[in-house]
């Protein structure tokens, strides 16, 4: 199938939302295991492997580095309280790395408006709607702020926005948990390709991605560092891995 | 189908459901994910190894959590599903269960009951089997006065069956549930002394608590008379006492069974009087728990003979927490049991 895959050099910086941070670091030939630092949809829940075993060669390519993440969250945090202003907004993460972003935005956002800013997370494991095709997921944590989310401006947060089939879910979610006055969603990484009419309120980067592609997020509590990296396979020979890939549909 | 979990993730701590602000801590580069292997059929405890257990435990905890304040108490996940109950054995607690478990989860529930069906008239487990079947149920909740019933059914239907209590066999998703009560009270239950006292003869939760207490690392011991233990229950994974005053000293939790007189033809016990001086539950002898020790029962209580009614609505009394969290588990099982037949739609299931 022919597909296509900019060079490295089509990775441009396309965020209209951004302050212009240039691409940081170099693109590097690399063969750790690809498994590594992926969102939890990505991950082996199914106690499959992600990929055939062995070294898989990948150009990764910084996106964000830690600095870059830490302003990018203060960007967001301020252009959350420019759009809401004095609303009770209640900041909802999506496991598992959107529960540590929505946190970190909601210091920031207390430490910028002098106020307690209510998180939660949102498993939305069993909204999904690829259930009957996946072996079970493991679910994980919800926990919604004691005043609940009624007549609140509800910020769902995630790290990356891929098919948007999880935001569909969490939409769904949020249905029967209460009713929001407004539902906001705010990202670390757009990719693309989305399957659904979705679209994010607050973006951290616009990232131009092939299908092939990866991106993967690492923040600290997690993985022990904060990084958003873009992993894109060797064209040569790794055309029927990438096209395996898609058929998997790692989304977000 | 295996699942492995998340290796930051702690399943089911049988902690309180965290708040909105504590953090979950990661542990970057930690022990393997433990593999978890849901059987096909829930038919016994035995079935379940400890990762599995514990991620089943884990999964009702998430469950809990999920449906904790809701304004909708329901779920989408098992939309289009049937589950059957299929009972040919009186229940109350445990049918309503399964089928608010299943309706909780937006599954079908058809409610099959011998009395008033074409088994009174004389039909096979065999060709009530092939009418499921027929019927595209897709789960099966079998209870049976004969032992092995489920296991038998599950050759005959290409559903999951899940065994709602056979015979004097067992009971797994009653076990599932105590254990989850245990743990949400006691933490985990590595080294917890549970004492289980009763009619262990005629029990099946017994026979299922024993089998999933000791796989998730607690000593179990036994009390009963001689006459209501089973024959060869020294190969059990438990200990026996005749003594029930000194089991109790410091133990951590006591589940008190019911004494089944339907199962009962012959003489047991001399007379109720005395069963129940040497083995009821009263407060005098709560007290010899230790201080954080739970009271459980699986219901439907003899109210004076096993156990006092101070007891049984007592501040230990942890029974009707019991009825609750039977949904939550249940919910936990038909959510693993029934989510997912990728092994079936490409073959691609380990």
């Amino acid at each position: 199938m022919a597909r296509a895959r900019p060079a490295r050099t089509d990775i441009h910086d396309a965020d209209t939302v951004d302050d212009g941070t240039p691409l940081i670091g170099t693109p590097s030939i690399d063969g750790a295991p690809p498994g590594r630092g992926r969102r939890q949809e990505d991950s082996p829940v199914d106690g499959r492997p992600v990929e055939a075993s062995g070294p898989v060669p990948e150009i990764l390519t910084e996106i964000l580095s830690r600095s870059d993440i830490a302003r990018t969250i203060d960007r967001i945090a301020h252009q959350i309280l420019e759009r809401n202003g004095d609303r009770h907004v209640v900041l909802l993460g999506i496991p598992t790395r959107g529960v540590h972003l929505a946190r970190r935005l909601a210091n920031r956002l207390a430490a910028f408006a002098d106020r307690p800013i209510a998180v939660g997370s949102l498993d939305i494991t069993l909204y999904r709607d690829d259930l009957r095709r996946q072996p079970p997921r493991a679910l994980e944590e919800t926990s919604l702020p004691a005043g609940g989310i009624d007549d609140a401006v509800v910020v769902l947060v995630d790290d990356v926005l891929y098919s948007g089939r999880t935001v569909r879910a969490a939409l769904d979610a949020l249905r029967d948990h209460g009713r929001p006055a407004v539902v906001q969603l705010a990202v670390l990484v757009d990719r693309g390709h989305r399957q659904l009419p979705i679209r994010a309120d607050y973006v951290g980067k616009n990232i131009p991605t092939a299908f092939g592609d990866d991106v993967a997020v690492r923040l600290a509590e997690i993985d022990g560092t904060d990084s958003v990296e873009l992993a894109r396979a060797v064209p040569t020979s790794r055309d029927r891995r990438s096209s395996e890939r898609d058929g998997r549909g790692s989304e977000s | 189908m295996t699942v492995a979990i998340h290796p930051n993730e702690r399943a089911a701590d049988g902690s309180v459901p965290a708040g909105p602000d504590v953090a979950r801590p990661g542990s970057p580069g930690s022990v393997p994910a433990p593999v978890v292997r849901m059987p096909r059929h829930l038919l016994s405890a035995a079935d379940l190894d400890r990762p599995t257990a514990e991620h089943v435990l884990g999964t009702a905890l998430r469950i809990e959590q999920a449906m904790a304040g809701r304004e909708v108490r329901k779920l989408p996940t098992l939309r289009g599903r049937t589950v059957v109950n299929l009972f040919f054995e009186d229940s109350t607690r445990t049918r309503i269960s399964f089928e608010v478990a299943a309706k909780r989860l937006s599954a079908d529930v058809i409610n099959f009951s011998a009395k008033g069906s074409s088994v009174s008239k004389g039909e096979s487990l065999k060709d009530t089997a092939w009418t499921l079947q027929a019927m595209g149920a897709d789960a099966v909740v079998c209870r049976h006065s004969s032992s092995g019933a489920p296991q038998q059914l599950s050759a005959w239907v290409d559903g999951h069956v899940i065994n709602a209590g056979d015979g004097t066999h067992e009971h797994p998703t009653q076990a599932l549930l105590d254990a989850y009560t245990l743990r949400r009270h006691l933490g985990g239950l590595d080294g917890r002394r549970i004492v289980v006292v009763g009619d262990i003869l005629h029990s099946r939760v017994a026979r299922s608590n024993v089998l999933l207490l000791s796989t998730l690392g607690a000593q179990v011991t036994l009390v009963a008379p001689p006459t209501l233990l089973p024959v060869g229950v020294g190969s059990w994974p438990a200990q026996v006492s005749y003594d029930l005053d000194r089991s109790l000293v410091g133990a951590d939790a006591v589940m008190m069974l019911r004494v089944q007189r339907e199962r009962m033809s012959g003489g047991f016990f001399p007379t109720e009087r005395e069963y129940s001086r040497s083995y009821g539950l009263d407060v005098r002898r709560r007290d010899l728990l230790a201080p954080h020790g739970i009271v459980l029962h699986p219901g439907p209580m003899n109210r004076g003979m096993e156990i006092t009614p101070q007891v049984a609505d007592g501040e230990r009394s942890v029974i009707v927490e019991q009825v609750a969290n039977g949904v939550t588990v249940r919910m936990a099982v038909l959510y693993l049991l029934l989510s997912g037949e990728a092994d079936e739609i490409s073959g691609r299931g380990v």
